[in-house]
């Protein structure tokens, strides 16, 4: 196994070049280094001189993929893409255009994104699979025709929707919680109920739909017919026997969700304030501030290739016949 | 099921106050304004910020030597820190004096001398602290300390010293660090002696230097910038700048201890966020005790902060208006002021409705139910407002929005009649007042010229009106007709928006940095509008930088945009118009690359003149040349408008002033009160959901049991 891990690792790397290589593209295609200096100089008294101090400033004085200036290996050295894309891989990610530390901001961002994203994950997953679980227990039933029809509206309602009702009913209209906001540590815990509640009834329609259909195909299958025949009882069929084959395709869609849940969620963390690293991706995009939506997408692709490695290596846990080789 | 309850309902019994309440237990009660900012600020360093959002905290920070009078309008400047306002000298260049009135050929520099007040000091800071031997505490910071520091606040030593000339210098000379890239550094490099040079030589001493290397200015002299005495410095201006006077209320010139500087260019400092840019040193009546512009901004009274009184006089009827109750009291009247991020409107405006946000603006989505507009067009609350007691103040800001028509197209630009009857008579076409009242809700007046109220130079009445698209009826300005503008038009050579000669319809090109879902209905009124005269406009919307581009190798035929003021002067807008200022070429804020000899040479004759009749005579005459030649439709000048609480007093707006905030008073016993009477629980809707979920369980769990019955029969 400890073979098959340093192989995926090594598989990432080109990967994550690749992905780099993607990013700084797109980016440049669309915003020069002059364009970026424009925008955080202002649009007052802004000179030639000062664009070119900023470039030097920020270090955008380079070019982008290949310097004509320089000698031998430092053609492609000497470059504003190794420059900014190679210290990535030591996860260096440097300063922010405004100067603050990105890999500081990362550390002290990812928890709030953290609070929000991992009770929403755990108590979202519980709650999809118990109702799932609930449905096919009473499948071909009124319950099960009236969650299958609760489900397909929750699905066709914006996400959106559900942040700005929760707000105003449980917030502005019940005063039960504050509409928005953040503090550190167990005083915060009242601002996470509603972005918590909030995103579990938003997932709850398409999530349980998707695990009632997983279910519903392993309860026809022989060893359940078995298991029933040896006269168990259909609670245990269902949360033994059932849940526990089914759980390869629900590890599959879990599994790879954990370590990008310190990246939040952009839309619940800007309207409920949460200064996650959600927030801090969107701004970035909107200022233009390259150095930090570099690191982003880098943090992104590693937690994602992370996510993966981690599916698989749940799948031997689950299912004693899965070999890593 | 009972557990799961208490868990749930566990942090809101926690609560002290309202269950709502976003603050702390212990926060009721106490001394604080509370407000909210919705873009992090990026600089907090003065010789960086430039931003509105910015302001907010370093005008409250930071004392440069001026300031505006809080209540007074025409906007005055005072005295902040000097102890009378600058002593200003003309000179030759031979180092003669001259009078004022000499002429401006003839003066080759000017000084600017400032004397400040004795025994005004910093706030606390770690850069100040000292060891028993008066060395510095913090400086140099051995790399084992430096590890134990995480935050700001483990440095648990602190300091302060006295305010002395030096400091103003010191940052003046920072202004050209590289480093820093300020933006006015390239302006001012125009006017203070040697400044330009100095940034040359700046850019070479930290070119060998590592980035956080520290950069002692002291060792390198500037012309432009000397210390006379320990509370005395001069500044050295090129020709004659009477604006310089208003820079010198910016923040750009408030003081900065060169200890901050070696504080902060430590190793380790840059990596945890340490820096002026983030933990600023000033002399103001707050200080930044908290920094986390992720989520809170919290401003704390400086301890250390000098006498400054409430002003005993201002406008006519501030004193009806309660504003003059505080006169004579010592500044500032609040302990704390805390801003916290809130990105979206709707969250905000509600939490302003349940008492939590001392003030707020109003975005477009609340106007209707904060401000209903009077028969006679005036806004007034909605009696909802009304009955919770809010305030509402409205001011025309010193802004302005237009449609620039670029001077070197060939159909449109030119000072040629054609051309300028085709600009009128757009200018006329565009009618303004419906697109305030659509678009804006009111929140605007119609601009009859480049000058907007209290500006000095601006007219009101009907010597104010712009005649090209205005003329004076009932007392008031009435936009000139369609017909009128068709006529422009047809002696335009333009008959019907159609070419005289060959027939082809006029097509325009708006260039706009608007485009989305949300801008289209306001492109489709542009389109209207020169459909009306039958002119085809194609919209061209463009992000931020290709706008930019587009602009400066003058590409763009008709495009939108907007001003705001420096400083109260007109020549801060009439440069707009100036044609060695424009876009194409220079470089500079003309964006219409507008040149009018004549209007050039009044320019230079009125942008350093005292404001007085003499003044005024050169401006109505620069401004009816503009109305004449039409670079622009000048479209409108916005208008605030901001709703405080009952217990928030002395909200008067000015607009040029960044530093109010230690003029606001608030009244916490009564927010309590309020905030306790807008926001009681409603608990039944809890039950009912829970009652809900019970009906469904019951019959599911008899289901249950009914099929495991059956199961077992079978």
């Amino acid at each position: 196994m400890l073979a098959y891990i340093v192989r995926r690792i090594l598989y990432a790397i080109p990967i994550l070049i690749g992905v780099n290589l993607l990013t700084f593209a797109l980016f440049f295609v669309v915003n020069t280094p002059d364009d970026m200096a424009r925008i955080h100089l202002g649009a007052k008294h802004v000179t030639p001189e000062a664009i070119e101090r900023w470039k030097t400033e920020h270090g955008y004085d380079k070019p982008l993929f290949f310097n004509t200036a320089a000698q031998g290996v430092a053609k492609v050295g000497d470059t504003l893409f190794v420059d900014k894309s190679l210290k990535l891989f030591a996860f260096s990610f440097g300063q922010a255009d405004d100067g603050r530390d990105i890999a500081r901001e990362i550390g002290s961002r990812m928890w709030p994104s953290l609070a929000i994203a991992l009770p929403t994950f755990l108590v979202g997953l519980l709650a999809y699979i118990g109702f799932a679980l609930v449905m096919v227990f009473f499948r071909a039933s009124y319950l099960d025709f009236a969650g299958v029809v609760l489900c397909v509206v929750l699905m066709s309602i914006s996400g959106l929707f559900y942040i700005i009702g929760g707000q105003f009913l449980l917030g502005k209209l019940w005063h039960l919680v504050p509409v928005s906001g953040f503090e550190p540590g167990w005083a915060g815990l009242k601002f996470l109920l509603l972005p918590v509640l909030v995103g579990v009834v938003s997932g709850l329609g398409d999530s349980s739909r998707f695990y009632r259909t997983l279910f519903l195909e392993e309860i026809h299958k022989d060893y359940v017919r078995t298991a029933r025949a040896k006269g168990l009882s259909e609670r245990v069929v269902l949360f033994r026997h059932v849940l526990g084959n089914a759980m390869i395709p629900i590890l599959t869609g879990a599994v790879v969700v954990i370590p990008r849940l310190f990246l939040g969620s952009l839309i619940v963390e800007s309207f409920f304030g949460i200064p996650g690293l959600g927030s801090y991706t969107i701004d970035a995009i909107q200022a233009q501030d390259f150095a930090i939506v570099r690191a982003m997408v880098f943090l992104g692709s590693v937690l994602y290739i992370l996510g993966l490695l981690l599916t698989d290596l749940s799948y031997t846990v689950v299912d004693p016949r899965v070999r890593l080789e | 099921m009972r557990a799961w309850l208490i868990l749930l309902l566990l942090p809101l019994a926690a609560c002290h106050g309202p269950a709502n309440s976003p603050y702390p237990a212990e926060q009721p009660g106490q001394n604080i304004l509370y407000s909210a900012f919705s873009e992090r600020p990026k600089h907090l360093d003065p010789a960086r910020s430039y931003s509105e959002n910015e302001a907010v905290f370093t005008g409250q920070i930071y004392e440069p030597p001026l300031q505006y009078h809080y209540l007074k309008r025409p906007y005055e400047l005072e005295p902040l820190t000097a102890s009378a306002m600058p002593r200003v000298t003309y000179h030759a260049a031979d180092g003669r004096s001259l009078p004022e009135a000499a002429p401006i050929s003839a003066i080759a520099y000017t000084v600017y001398e400032i004397r400040i007040r004795p025994d005004i000091r910093y706030q606390p800071h770690p850069c100040f602290a000292q060891r028993p031997d008066g060395s510095p505490r913090y400086v140099p910071l051995a790399p084992t300390e430096l590890a134990r520091i995480e935050r700001f606040a483990d440095f648990q030593e602190t300091g302060s010293r006295e305010l002395i000339a030096a400091d103003y210098v010191y940052q003046i000379k920072r202004l050209a660090n590289p480093r820093l890239s300020s933006p006015i550094f390239g302006l001012m490099a125009e006017y203070i002696v040697g400044l330009k040079d100095y940034g040359a030589t700046l850019a070479k001493a930290a070119k060998g230097l590592p980035r956080e290397a520290y950069l002692d200015l002291d060792r390198y002299p500037l012309a432009g910038a000397e210390v006379v005495d320990r509370y005395t410095y001069r500044v050295k201006i090129k020709g004659k700048y009477p604006q310089f006077a208003y820079w010198l209320a910016m923040p750009f010139f408030a003081p900065v201890p060169a200890e901050a500087e070696r504080f902060y260019s430590q190793p380790g400092m840059a990596e945890r966020n340490f820096s002026l840019d983030w933990q600023p040193v000033g002399t103001g009546p707050f200080y930044l005790a908290e920094n986390d512009p992720n989520r809170v901004m919290r401003l704390k009274r400086n301890p250390h902060f000098h006498e400054e009184f409430y002003p005993a006089e201002g406008e006519p009827g501030d004193r009806a208006e309660g504003l003059l109750e505080d006169s004579g009291k010592r500044l500032p009247l609040l302990d704390q002021a805390i801003y916290r991020l809130e990105k979206e409107d709707i969250p905000y405006w509600t939490k302003f409705l349940q008492g939590y946000y001392d003030s707020s603006g109003i975005g477009s989505d609340t106007f209707d139910q904060a401000i209903r507009i009077g028969p006679d067009g005036r806004p007034d609350l909605t009696p909802e407002m009304r009955a919770r007691g809010i305030e509402l103040s409205t001011a025309v800001r010193t802004t302005i929005w237009y449609v620039g028509f670029n001077m070197r197209d060939p159909a449109l630009g030119g000072l040629g009649d054609s051309a300028r009857k085709l600009r009128q008579a757009i200018s006329v076409a565009l009618d303004y007042e419906e697109f305030i009242s659509i678009f804006l809700n009111g929140r605007g007046i119609p601009a009859q010229g480049p000058l907007p109220p209290g500006i000095y130079g601006h007219r009101e009445g009907e010597a104010g009106i712009n005649p090209v698209a205005y003329r004076w009826q009932d007392g008031r300005p009435l936009r000139r007709g369609i017909d009128e503008a068709k006529r422009l038009l047809a002696e335009a050579g333009y008959p019907g928006g159609r070419e005289a000669g060959t027939g082809r319809p006029l097509t325009f090109y708006l260039d706009t940095m608007a485009s989305g879902p949300e801008s289209k209905s306001r492109l489709d009124w542009y389109r209207k509008q020169f459909e009306r005269l039958g002119v085809q406009l194609v919209i061209r919307s463009t992000d931020y930088n290709r706008f930019q581009d587009k602009m400066l190798k003058g590409n763009a035929q008709i495009f939108e945009w907007g001003w705001n003021a420096d400083y109260p002067d007109p020549e801060n807008f009439l440069f707009l118009l100036y044609g060695p200022n424009r876009k194409v070429g220079q470089n500079g804020e003309n964006a219409a690359n507008y040149a009018n000899a004549e209007f050039d040479r009044l320019f230079v004759q009125m942008k350093d003149m005292a404001n007085g009749p003499a003044r005024q005579a050169l401006i109505d005459r620069m401004v009816a040349i503009a109305r004449h030649d039409a670079p622009w439709v000048f479209a409108y000048f916005p208008k605030s408008f901001g709703l405080r609480h009952a217990w928030v007093k002395n909200g008067k707006p000015n607009l040029m002033a960044n530093n109010t905030l230690k003029y606001r008073r608030v009244e916490p016993a009564r927010r309590v009160d309020y905030q306790g009477r807008w926001n009681r629980p409603v608990w039944w809707p809890l039950l009912a959901t829970l009652l809900l979920l019970l009906a469904t369980a019951v019959p599911a769990v008899r289901a249950y049991r009914r099929r495991q019955q059956a199961a077992a029969r079978n």
